[in-house]
């Protein structure tokens, strides 16, 4: 395979330069094993200069450069409702190299960061000034064209984002599936608007609207969570592959949901 | 096919090759600046056999474009040792049996000297997680724990 590396000075000028037979280089860790391996669906690879990893508080938010590692993610403060997602993405050099940006590209079973961010309602902010929600951008994902510059993750209550990630290998083996949850309203009982999503359940990261419906206005028990376990699949794309089948995620995927909203109470 | 010069620090040398584009930099560092310790074993990020050092960041080789590293500098176990005398890690790993068939030996050097680079007295557990991207399937991995704290310790002027 010949192989053509472009570097450009901006970020823009590497989104106009991408086409059919292009990939923006990250952090590697996806394109350079695609590389490795012989991949023949492109023959470009485009670089910018413009890499930013800087992670600041603006607004009610908190924006994360694209170019920011699982790494920088786990060494700032603003970021710590993160961190328990930063830090099961690969071992420590993976986590040094993996990006933000590059994550919500990432194919199932990767994407675990994403997967946080669709349910967190994150902001995607491209290089060409366009700004998507989070939803969009993954179901819009596959036809894309363009490079993205910053997420802008908003603020949450402290005890209000869960994470979990399900592995057949522990502790580091990739995700069978990944759960994340955003739980406004969680210390005082009834919940607000609830945000619910699941990784590896689908093509991309998939909210799961039934079940966050089933639990507005409920609290955290056995009985008030029980309509939202039973639905909590509607809507998600479970594959057949080599980590589960279809109906092994669909089975135990209440199961998971139920331990990520009763925390240590199983 | 056309090749980009491409310059770096390795091991203190100053270092310049000529890279078909698109290469990875384990393979630069192996064909390219005949530097045979960092080893592949996966190809796609797994096994951590590749493991080198970017600016004293452990980085996997085999998924670093080779084009990113212009001008930066890259630590090999090939820099390790000091002349005759081996890195505290290395004798440590020999001394410990922390080495079987050796093909993890190199990754595991270079992510072990990036921990005690910057945590010079690690806990057990501190060392686990910084093995933790590196496949071994020879020893279980205990020696190799045992051999860092014990090069830990002499490097602090401990006895483990």
């Amino acid at each position: 395979m010949t192989l053509a590396v472009e570097t450009y000075p901006t970020l823009r000028e590497a989104a106009q330069a991408l086409g059919d037979r292009a990939r923006y280089l990250g952090g590697g860790t996806l394109l350079m094993r695609a590389v490795n391996y012989g991949d023949q669906s492109f023959d470009r690879i485009v670089r910018s200069r413009e890499v930013d990893r800087t992670v600041r508080s603006e607004g009610q938010g908190i924006r994360i450069g694209a170019g920011a590692t699982m790494a920088d993610v786990l060494a700032s403060r603003d970021l710590i409702a993160l961190h328990s997602v930063a830090r099961i993405v690969g071992g420590p050099a993976v986590r040094n190299m993996a990006t933000v940006g590059g994550n919500l590209f990432a194919a199932s079973p990767y994407g675990d960061f994403a997967t946080a961010l669709l349910a967190l309602d994150a902001t995607v902010q491209m290089a060409d000034g366009q700004n998507l929600p989070m939803e969009s951008f993954l179901s819009g994902r596959a036809r894309m064209r363009g490079i993205v510059a910053s997420v802008t993750v908003p603020r949450v209550g402290e005890g209000e984002f869960r994470f979990a990630k399900v592995s057949r290998i522990k502790p580091k083996g990739v995700s069978m599936m990944s759960l994340a949850a955003v739980l406004p309203g969680v210390g005082s009982g009834r919940l607000g608007d609830v945000r619910i999503a699941f990784g590896t359940m689908g093509p991309t990261p998939l909210r799961a609207k039934a079940a966050e419906q089933a639990l507005r206005g409920r609290g955290l028990t056995d009985a008030e969570i029980e309509p939202a376990l039973k639905v909590c699949c509607d809507g998600l794309q479970p594959a057949d592959d080599e980590l589960a089948t279809e109906w092994y995620r669909r089975e135990v995927a209440p199961v998971h949901l139920k331990r990520l909203l009763l925390g240590g109470r199983r | 096919m056309a090749r980009t010069p491409l310059t770096f620090t390795l091991n203190d040398a100053e270092t310049g090759v000529f890279v078909v584009p698109g290469s990875n930099l384990l393979d630069v560092l192996r064909r390219g600046a005949g530097d045979l310790t960092p080893k592949q074993g996966c190809a796609q990020g797994t096994c951590g056999s590749c493991t080198v050092l970017i600016d004293g960041v452990p980085h996997l080789s085999c998924l670093t474009l080779a084009e990113t590293v212009e001008g930066r500098r890259i630590d090999t176990t090939g820099g390790l040792a000091g002349g005759p005398d081996l890195h505290p890690l290395q004798q440590a790993v020999m001394e410990g049996f922390a080495a079987q068939c050796g093909f993890c030996t190199a990754g595991m050097l270079m992510a072990a000297k990036a921990l005690l680079d910057r945590t010079p007295n690690p806990t057990r557990d501190e060392v686990i997680e910084a093995i933790s991207g590196n496949l071994c399937r020879c020893t279980g991995y205990e020696p190799i724990v045992d051999a860092i704290l014990t090069a830990s310790a002499r490097m602090q002027g401990r006895t483990a």
